[in-house]
């Protein structure tokens, strides 16, 4: 499976998904936000970070670079695209994904280890996840506060485009466990087809046991499957 | 010619910047405050002659990039 990981001045949790991609047995590419062509890929991935700095809004900058048209075209035809983090804020900047991503609630910045209920494991990202599996995942953002109008978040929960949300450790979903202020626990989205994944939480950091964990594993290996 | 541009969050979105500073305030002793919404300010020079052809261009910059519509408002004047 070949994935590529897009690039911009700012990004900084690029080489991070790219070793964990690889230790997935993923053929990476990492594709830099000037180029005007993506290589041959089965999925690609808008890595965490703080891409231009956070000027004007999170992700508001890339979402306008050159290389995201591509991106575009590239969801457009169905292919797997994967935001995570700053990633998610760029989708939602781009209108691949709808609502947005406001400054948390407490307005600090928030870097912990969570835990994330998988909500709908029918889909490509999350397929050897259990339904309701508890996750403990790393969120490190500023702005993971999700917000959309009440028209689309009725569409978000009758067509289970919901992923992930913050819950506590017995996988209650409840405003305790909502680290940030997101509308319903919110940490992960689809789109309306289910090939465009943006979530907060960082899966990349928990591939290894050594380090963190290995919850985030199967993420990568359902995209394998 | 130029414009400036006033964005904010929209009515019905958590304002917690705005909410802290409100917070600060009264605690200074400032009690006839009543509200703070926090924004942010563009002051934008195009090359144009035609103020309507002008606030045109700075709208569909406003459209584009400087707003996100799904939770700001903005509002444009000549200066």
């Amino acid at each position: 499976m070949k994935s590529s990981v897009i690039v911009f001045p700012g990004s900084n949790c690029d080489r991070d998904i790219a070793s964990a991609l690889e230790k997935m047995q993923f053929k990476n590419q990492m594709v830099w936000h000037k180029e005007t062509s993506l290589p041959k890929s089965d999925l690609i991935v808008i890595p965490g970070g703080f891409s231009y700095g956070d000027y004007l809004r999170s992700g508001a900058i890339a979402g306008k670079s050159l290389i995201i048209d591509e991106v575009i075209k590239f969801a457009n035809s169905g292919c797997l695209v994967l935001g995570i983090c700053n990633g998610f804020q760029i989708l939602t900047e781009t209108g691949l994904l709808k609502g947005t991503l406001l400054r948390n609630k407490n307005l600090k910045f928030i870097n912990r280890d969570v835990n994330i209920k998988v909500v709908n494991n029918k889909t490509k990202f999350t397929s050897k996840y259990n339904l309701n599996q508890i996750l403990k995942i790393n969120i490190a953002h500023n702005e993971g506060n999700y917000f959309t109008d009440p028209n689309h978040l009725n569409i978000l929960e009758k067509e289970n485009l919901i992923a992930l949300k913050y819950c506590n450790e017995n996988g209650e979903v409840d405003e305790q466990s909502n680290p940030n202020g997101s509308l319903k626990n919110i940490a992960g989205i689809f789109n309306s087809k289910k090939n465009i994944l943006g979530m907060m939480p960082h899966p990349e950091r928990m591939v290894d046991q050594l380090v963190s964990n290995t919850d985030g594993v199967n993420l990568f290996n359902s995209l394998l499957n | 010619m130029k414009f400036s541009v006033t964005v904010t969050l929209k009515k019905d979105v958590l304002d917690p910047q705005g909410k802290v500073v409100q917070n600060t305030l009264l605690d200074m002793g400032m009690h006839n405050l009543k509200s703070i919404r926090q924004g942010k300010f563009f002051e934008i020079e195009v090359q144009e002659t035609d103020p309507k052809i002008g606030e045109k261009k700075v709208n569909e910059m406003c459209e584009k990039l400087l707003v996100n519509l799904i939770i700001e408002d903005y509002k444009i004047n000549k200066i």
